[in-house]
């Protein structure tokens, strides 16, 4: 579904990814793992079309996306749920779950509206508040309804259990199992490896913008060099 | 200080709500670029101006009543504006926003100095027959022409606020002021929605234009004199703050008509200075914050 190959992207003059290759195939969860600053963010960021890469390429559903605009990528179906949530403050929780439909699924938007809510009662409270008031889990599950508003074919999912208590990283990751469940091909960013790992299909380790490490989850698990990938040992 | 009658005051405080109103929409297009785009539009007086010219023209040369002007000129003024963002200034700034500082004073300076050789600096205006007309509300005695431009004000704000908070469109416009990168990711063409943030701006000149002229002159720099109005109510409403425009505009309407009742006519724009000074000192976010 998701075909990434030999994608170099950067900023300015420094270089983030040095040649990264990844796969993402229909039904699957994928781990990206990384210590800060690695360059999984920056890797989203080419996947959506926000950040231009060097050279490389990305091919979604067959289709070479690289180069094209985020409203081109997202029409096709690759959605991310961003780090940092990115999720409009002031507008109210009704209205930024309408906008995830902005350009997809505009014509499902009160059957995907149920949905989210059904998912999320919490939101449903809260239909007329202020996004920007809401609390940081609150947050977290209005940009994850948001992505899925836009029927994503393959959802990134950027750090979603940053700065959640364990209660709600727990929840959030029943949470992405049952989407999972539901057929959809998610890629997890994460900074939480056993969790990640143990949910996860597949498993990719970054490390200074290169994969030190892939495979499946169980064996990247087991890896001596997922404790040095990490700790920098 | 004198003392005036209350009907004097009253009449005072009446003219300065309405003219204070068509201040607003100046007020409206400027807070609106600004709250979206981040940036103060120094070509704000001047594409006043050329509207101005237009109603004119549309006058002069094909006899359209001012107010009829309204609308071929909305939409000839968006497209425009439209226009201007998509084709100038957003390539001439390549996301910086200093840049864009920079080509909206550049853009001002050429439309000046285009007017100003096209119609020489003459003043020019129009001769309506209801220019001079006055409706009686009670003891008071109000100028027809400020009475539409009121009303016209209003209608304006409120179809404004109806696009901003039930329309896609709107929505999108007040995603991208505050958050770009989610607005891109649910898949909004910022640069689009710039273009028709600064398209709205500009056509809200245009209304402005066609309610001013049957009581002003037109001269190459007249649209300047508004637009320093129209920024101090934009600072005194908050800004980017749409409601804020309007009542900042009514607020400075009553401050100038009063202190020119008080002060003496050639004074009425000390008020609004004083006020500036004062918002500036003691409440700089504004009557409304820095809401969009
Ligand atoms: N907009 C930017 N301009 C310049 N450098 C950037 C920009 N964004 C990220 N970087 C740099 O790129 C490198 C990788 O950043 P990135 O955000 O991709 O890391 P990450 O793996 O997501 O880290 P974290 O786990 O902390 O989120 C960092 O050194 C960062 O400073
Ligand atoms: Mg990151």
């Amino acid at each position: 579904m998701l075909e990434v190959r030999d994608l170099v992207a950067g900023y300015g003059l420094t270089r983030v990814l040095e040649g990264v290759s990844l796969d993402v195939t229909a039904g699957e969860i994928v781990a990206v793992l990384g210590s800060n600053g690695a360059g999984k963010t920056t890797l989203n960021m080419v996947l959506s079309g926000l950040v231009k890469p060097r050279s490389g390429e990305v091919r979604f559903a067959g289709e070479r996306i690289t180069g094209l605009s985020p409203a081109q990528v997202m029409a096709r179906g690759l959605i991310q749920v961003p780090e940092g949530r990115k999720i409009f403050p002031n507008l109210n929780v009704r209205e930024n779950l309408e906008l995830g439909s902005y350009r997809r699924a505009k014509a499902n938007r009160a059957k995907n509206l149920e949905k989210v809510f059904a998912t999320f009662p919490r939101l449903r409270e809260r239909v007329a508040q202020a996004a920007g008031t809401l609390s940081g889990g609150e947050q977290q599950m209005l940009a994850i309804g948001r992505g899925m508003m836009a029927e994503p074919k393959l959802l990134i999912l950027d750090e979603p259990s940053l700065g959640l208590s364990p209660l709600l990283v727990e929840e959030m990751f029943t949470l992405i199992r049952r989407l999972h469940g539901e057929g959809l091909a998610i890629m997890l960013v994460e900074q939480n490896v056993a969790q990640s790992l143990d949910l996860a299909d597949r498993a990719y380790v970054l490390e200074h913008g290169a994969f030190a490490l892939a495979g499946p989850a169980a064996e990247v698990r087991e890896n001596p060099e997922l404790k040095r990938a990490y700790l920098g040992l | 200080m004198r003392n005036f009658p209350p009907e004097i005051v009253m009449e005072a405080v009446a003219n300065g709500l309405l003219t204070g109103a068509v201040y607003g929409l100046v007020a409206l297009g400027l807070t609106l670029v600004y709250g979206v785009l981040h940036i103060i539009n120094f070509a704000h007086g001047a594409l006043l101006t050329l509207a101005m010219y237009a109603a004119w023209v549309a006058w002069a040369a094909f006899g359209l009543d001012p107010y009829v002007a309204i609308l071929p000129l909305v939409p000839i003024f968006f497209a425009l504006g439209y226009g201007v963002q998509r084709l100038v200034i957003g390539p001439a700034s390549r996301g910086e926003d200093s840049n864009i500082l920079l080509v909206t004073l550049g853009l001002s300076i050429v439309l000046e100095n285009a007017m100003l050789a096209i119609f020489r600096s003459d003043t020019l205006s129009v001769q309506v027959d209801y220019a001079m007309e006055v409706i009686e509300a009670g003891p008071m005695l109000l100028s027809f022409p400020r009475v539409v431009g009121f009303g016209v004000a209003f209608v304006v704000a409120a179809v404004l606020f109806v696009l901003l908070r039930m329309t896609d469109t709107g929505r999108a416009i007040r995603a991208v002021a505050k958050e770009r990168t989610g607005a891109a990711l649910v898949g909004i063409d910022v640069g689009h929605v710039y273009a028709v943030t600064f398209g709205i701006g500009t056509a809200c000149l245009a209304v402005a234009a066609c309610l001013l002229l049957p009581s002003f002159y037109v001269n190459p720099r007249v649209g300047n004199a508004f637009v320093l109005v129209a920024f101090t109510i934009v600072v005194l409403g908050g800004m980017g703050s749409v409601p804020g425009a309007l009542l900042g505009g009514l607020v400075i309407g009553v401050v100038e008509s009063l202190s020119g009742l008080y002060l003496g006519d050639s004074l009425g724009q000390l008020g609004i200075f004083v006020i500036f000074i004062l918002v500036l000192l003691f409440k700089p976010t504004g009557l409304f914050g820095a809401r969009a």
